[in-house]
Order: C-alpha cells, then structure tokens, then sequence
C-alpha cells in the first residue's frame, strides 16, 4: 500500500511532518507494507494535511488529518474520509495545465515526472529550430503571469534576435506579493516543469545559462528547486549535452534577501549582480540589456513552468482555454478570510464573485464579504459590487484593478479599510528602494496624509488623491506606480471607513 | 542555533569569501554565506569582501543594508517572523503581532532579555491560505493562534 502524505510547506506548516511520522510509526507497528510517499499540495490548502491512501491506482482522501486520525484511517474507519480525491468537486471544476502534476507525483523523482508527461514538451523543442519554439509560445497567447502580463512570447523574439555572446535565461521567483503562493506551490510541488520550462526557453532564445531568484522567506522551495537541480544535471536534463540533444543549458539558484522590491524585474537583476536592488530605468529592455548587461529573458516561475505543456500539447490546445485576449488558463490563489482557501487553475473569464462565494465557499468567519483585494499588495480593493467582472487583464483594468499574479485576498466586514490604505503606503515606504523620488517620499507622506484624515481631517483626502496621482504618474516602476490602487480603491469604495474616523474624531 | 556562534576569524571569512569568487554575481551568496556561518555579516568582513571583488567598503556596506536579511551583529538563538501582510492580516495577524511583542516585551526586530528570541516582522511567507502565519527559523507554522504562539515560543525559550 502508498500513502501519500503532501511535503509542501503550507501542509508542512499545518503539521504534515507529523502525520508522515505518525503514519509510518503506526504502519510499522502493525506490520503492515506501507510506503510513505511525500507528494506536493493539491493546492485544498483547508483540507491540509491531505493524506491519500492509493489502493488498486485509486487515491481515497483523507483530511484535515492529524497525528491521532492515522490509526482509523489504517483501520478503514475514519471519518475524515473524503473518497477518491480527482473526483472531489474542487479538482474536478479546474482545467490544470501547469499545475496537471502538483500534488499527483514525488516532487524529486524525474521518472514519476516523466511518468505524467513530464519532458514531452523538450523533447519535442530539440526537434525544432529556434524560431519555431518562440512562434509556439507566441501562438499559444501565453502573457507574463507576474502581474505585467506582456506576451512571453514576444519577449522570446527580442532575445532570439539579440546578437551577444552570451544570453541568459532569468525566472523571477521573489513572489512577495500577499495572497499569491503558486509559484512557491509549483516550485515545491514539480520542480522538475519548471527547470523544463527554462530549458525550452534556453534552446528558444539560445542562451546556455539560467538562475532562478528565489526568496529567501522560502526555504522548503529553495530546497527542494536545489536538490531538483542536482537531480537534473545527474539524469542529463541539465548539462552541456541536454538529453542527448547536443545543446547546452544548466542553471543555478540564487537566494533573495528580503527586498520586495526585487521582484521587479530590473531591481531582480541589479541584485543578481551583486548591487542594491534598485529600479533600473527603461530603455535599455532586460531583453536587450539584462544580466550582466547581455540579453535577458526574465519570465515569472508560472509563465516559464506553463511552457512544457505548451510544447507539449501544442499552442493551440492552450489558447483554446480562455478569454478575449486573456489565453490558457490562471492558477487562481484563494487566500485570506475565507472558508476554502487553495490554489484554483481554470480558464479566464470566470466571474470574481463565483471564486470568492462559490469556490472558496464565502468568508471562514461566516461574515458578509467586504472587501476583495486581487493582485497582491499593489492590486485595488474590489467591492462585492463588482462581483461580476470576469477574470481577465482587460477586464480587471476597466473594473480599476489588476488581477497581478492571480492572488486573491478576501476580507470579512471587520476590516477597516483606512487601516488597509495606511498599511499599502506604510508597505511602499519600508519597501521602496529608494530611487525615484514619488516612491520614497511619496510614501512617507501618503502615511501621514492618511493619519490626518483618520484625525477627522477631510481636507487631507484630495491631498492624498492628489499624492497618489504623483506617484501613479511619476514612479519609476509599479512599487510605487501601483501602491495608489489599493489606497485610492479603498478611498473610492468605501468611503464611509474614511468618514466614520471624522465623525469619531468631532 | 541553541550554541552561540563562533567568533569569526579572517582567515574563515576568507575562506568563505573565496569559496564564491566564481560564480557571476557573487556578493549576495558571499554575505548569505558569511550569515549562515557566523549568525550576522562580521564587520571586518566588509574590507575583505571588497578586496576580493575590487569595489569599495562602502559599496559592500551599500548592497548589505539595502537587504533586510543582513545582520550586523547576531540575532538571538532562534528568529520567530510574524506575517503582516494583508492576507494574515484578513485573519487576525495585527493583533496575533501586537500580543506577541507584548508578551515578549520588545518591539519589531528587537531581542528578549534572556536572548532565546528574535521577533521580525515579514511580508508574505506564501501561507496565504492558511492564516496567519509565522516561522521559527526556516520552520513555518500555519493558522497561528494565542495557543499556538505561545507554544512556539516556549519551545524557543522565550
């Protein structure tokens, strides 16, 4: 018998390790033939620890398991049965491309990887040119899934036709943005797919070389990406000789320090080299200019990990999923106060109200839904009253926000959304690298401008409209060009939290 | 880390600072090295760093304090981060925060008395879907609550 018992550090962190031990312990002592096999997350982050007992090629689930559940779930008796877990409605209501093996294999076992159509889309990259991988990613839709979605594959074709003597292929894992964990879950959980996706990418654009930047707040991902990379390189996937193809592309992690700010895309680059992580300005592009001045492709983990199945299935299997000019499919993150939090990948185009009521099944507090932030710490504050916009880039810009890196972030009545403004500049502030002037000081003064207006100060508020049309404006990149969504959002949609602290003060 | 770290000597930090010099770009794996190995970024290890790699002192105290992971002096035996970000904060992380600082009687990126615990603020550890979070070291922890914090911080010494 296999039980599966996840590895990923949102299990981990609601005691996985624990029932791992407890499983193999209580196997042990029956004398029973169990192996405990470490998977990554499903992404039901609220049915975490999520066991699975895979009998005759079914996985039955189990969970919210802890230690003291193992003995009845051994027995057949538990009764935090859940049946067999691809059949659960949350799984089964997604489209997974990229997520299609997280959860399902052993993170670190290239043939289980393999197994699950791992590596089809690389082989099928070595028999082509160039030129035709970057027309596939072109084809397929594919844009940037770090939150500025630019069209990867328009990116590919300035570093394809770049002459330079090296190139480099960049993949910005600094996913600081709260609410968003995908890339954590897909870099712990498939490794393997993204260090595909970056191979593919370095036989596209002929570059040899590729780093991942990893945060540091992530060591489990920083562990298991290392270990994959060794993996990798032994098995021949990575190395002079990629799969016997005759090409050569081998990688390295880099570990973040803790700048938020790092994740754009140019500040990723500065610190790569060894200086402060501050804002290049643009021209000259990454593309042309980018590590160590060569060219550069910097791709999120998601774009670059959603190449394999591309190649793999052709472009026009992916851009048969979505909406309008919003292709293939969003690994939706559901976070906050809510009931069924997780990672959920569908097409575009399914209404924000249907994730936030349907699919996460309302708030965890059971308590009206106030406010919705999508986007991360950057992103606009949705009111209920826009429930109704489809997920997608055009029509989150129409709606006045960002749908970012697909993180969604649900909050209870009990918020207060003057607090929530104060801490989008308070985090700008602390955060920003210092380099254009509306970011750094513009800031420290919209935290104070917003500590006159819950003072009672009314005439503060067009100051602080007037300050985040500043910033808006005037940033050098969207730290602090973004940072004015949230705050003006929750100026403009819940004004009432604005007016209360007046009436308070009189 | 429950053993106080060793005194560096500059010989070690040589070692260590030598042990990069191949990779492209290697001041951030050199002072990650350096904090692994001694708990802070040795002052005198500055000179050395900039020797190696030709730039000025003030260049390598430049890049060390834009990063918040850097230390200049140690931290204590063991670092408990508290989440700030909105998600934890959709569940209760602020006054989580203000209850742990309280109890430990010291404020953001401050000491206990007796040494046992750091306490430092961070933004998003990527356990947005079970809130609030915490980490104790490169252990994270998920749904922390009063019971659970306190837990965690008497395995820590606190």
């Amino acid at each position: 018998m296999r039980i599966w018992v996840p590895r990923d550090s949102a299990a981990k962190a609601l005691g996985a390790d624990d029932v791992a031990k407890a499983v193999a312990t209580e196997a042990a002592s029956r004398g029973l033939d169990v192996e405990v096999k470490r998977n990554g997350t499903r992404g039901m982050i609220w049915l975490e620890p999520l066991v699975e007992v895979e009998q005759d090629g079914t996985r039955m689930g189990f969970g919210p398991v802890s230690p003291a559940d193992v003995p009845a779930i051994l027995d057949g008796t538990s009764d935090k049965a859940l049946g067999a877990v691809d059949d659960l409605d949350w799984m089964r209501r997604q489209d997974r491309l990229t997520f299609a093996r997280v959860g399902v294999i052993d993170p670190l076992d290239l043939s289980d990887y393999e197994a699950h159509g791992g590596l089809a889309g690389l082989r099928r990259a070595i028999a082509m040119s160039g030129e035709e991988i970057v027309t596939e990613v072109t084809e397929s839709g594919l844009r940037g899934r770090g939150g500025a979605g630019f069209p990867t594959g328009i990116k590919w074709t300035t570093v394809l036709n770049a002459q330079a003597d090296r190139k480099y292929i960049v993949c910005n894992a600094d996913e600081g943005d709260s609410g968003t964990f995908a890339d954590r879950m897909i870099m712990e959980g498939d490794p393997f797919c993204l260090i595909e996706g970056m191979a593919i990418a370095g036989l596209g654009v002929g570059a040899t070389k590729g780093y991942v930047y990893l945060r540091s707040e992530y060591p489990d991902a920083i562990a298991v990406m290392e270990e994959a990379v060794r993996v990798g390189r032994a098995a021949g996937l990575l190395g002079g000789d990629v799969l016997g193809s005759g090409k050569a592309f081998d990688m390295e992690i880099r570990v973040g320090a803790g700048a938020y700010v790092c994740g754009e895309e140019t500040s990723l680059l500065n610190s790569m080299e060894g200086k402060r992580g501050v804002v290049r300005a643009k021209p000259p592009l990454p593309a042309l200019e980018g590590f160590m001045g060569k060219p550069t492709v910097v791709n999120n983990v998601l774009s670059l990990a959603t190449v394999p199945v591309i190649l793999e299935k052709g472009a026009a299997h992916y851009a048969g999923f979505g909406l309008g000019r919003s292709k293939g499919t969003m690994p939706i993150q559901i976070a906050g106060n809510v009931k069924r939090g997780g990672l959920f990948e569908t097409g575009f185009g399914m209404p924000l109200g249907e994730l936030v009521n349907d699919v996460a099944g309302g708030t965890a507090s059971g308590r009206p839904v106030k406010a919705v932030q999508v986007g991360g710490p950057l992103g606009a504050y949705l009111h209920p009253d826009q429930f109704d916009t489809p997920f997608g880039y055009e029509e989150f810009d129409q709606a006045g926000g960002l749908i970012g890196h697909a993180g969604v972030v649900v909050f209870d009545d009990s918020a207060d959304m003057l607090k929530m403004a104060r801490f989008a500049m308070e985090f700008c502030a602390v955060e920003s690298c210092g380099k254009c002037t509306p970011c750094r000081i513009g800031a420290v003064r919209g935290v104070e401008t917003i500590d006159r207006i819950a003072e009672g100060d009314a005439e503060a508020i067009p100051l602080l409209t007037d300050l985040c049309k500043t910033m808006k404006d005037g940033s050098l990149c969207a730290l602090g060009g973004f940072t004015p969504f949230p705050v003006m959002s929750a100026v403009e949609r819940f004004p009432d939290d604005f007016a209360r602290h007046r009436e308070a003060a009189e | 880390m429950s053993a106080p770290m060793p005194a560096p000597t500059e010989e070690e930090v040589r070692a260590i600072v030598s042990g990069q010099l191949h990779l492209e770009g290697p001041l951030l794996p050199i002072l990650h090295d350096l904090q692994h190995t001694f708990g802070h970024v040795p002052r005198m290890a500055l000179q050395v760093i900039a020797d190696a790699l030709n730039i000025t002192r003030a260049e390598v105290h430049g890049v060390m304090s834009f990063y918040h992971d850097f230390r200049e002096v140690p931290a204590g035996h063991h670092v408990v981060k508290i989440c700030r970000a909105e998600a934890c904060q959709a569940m209760g992380a602020e006054a989580l925060a203000a209850r742990t600082l309280e109890k430990l009687g010291t404020a953001w990126h401050g000491t206990t008395v007796n040494g046992a615990v750091t306490v430092e603020p961070v933004y998003c550890l990527g356990l947005c879907a079970c809130a609030p979070a915490a980490m104790v070291d490169d252990r994270v922890v998920g749904r922390v609550d009063d019971a659970k914090m306190d837990r965690l911080l008497r395995e820590a010494g606190a």
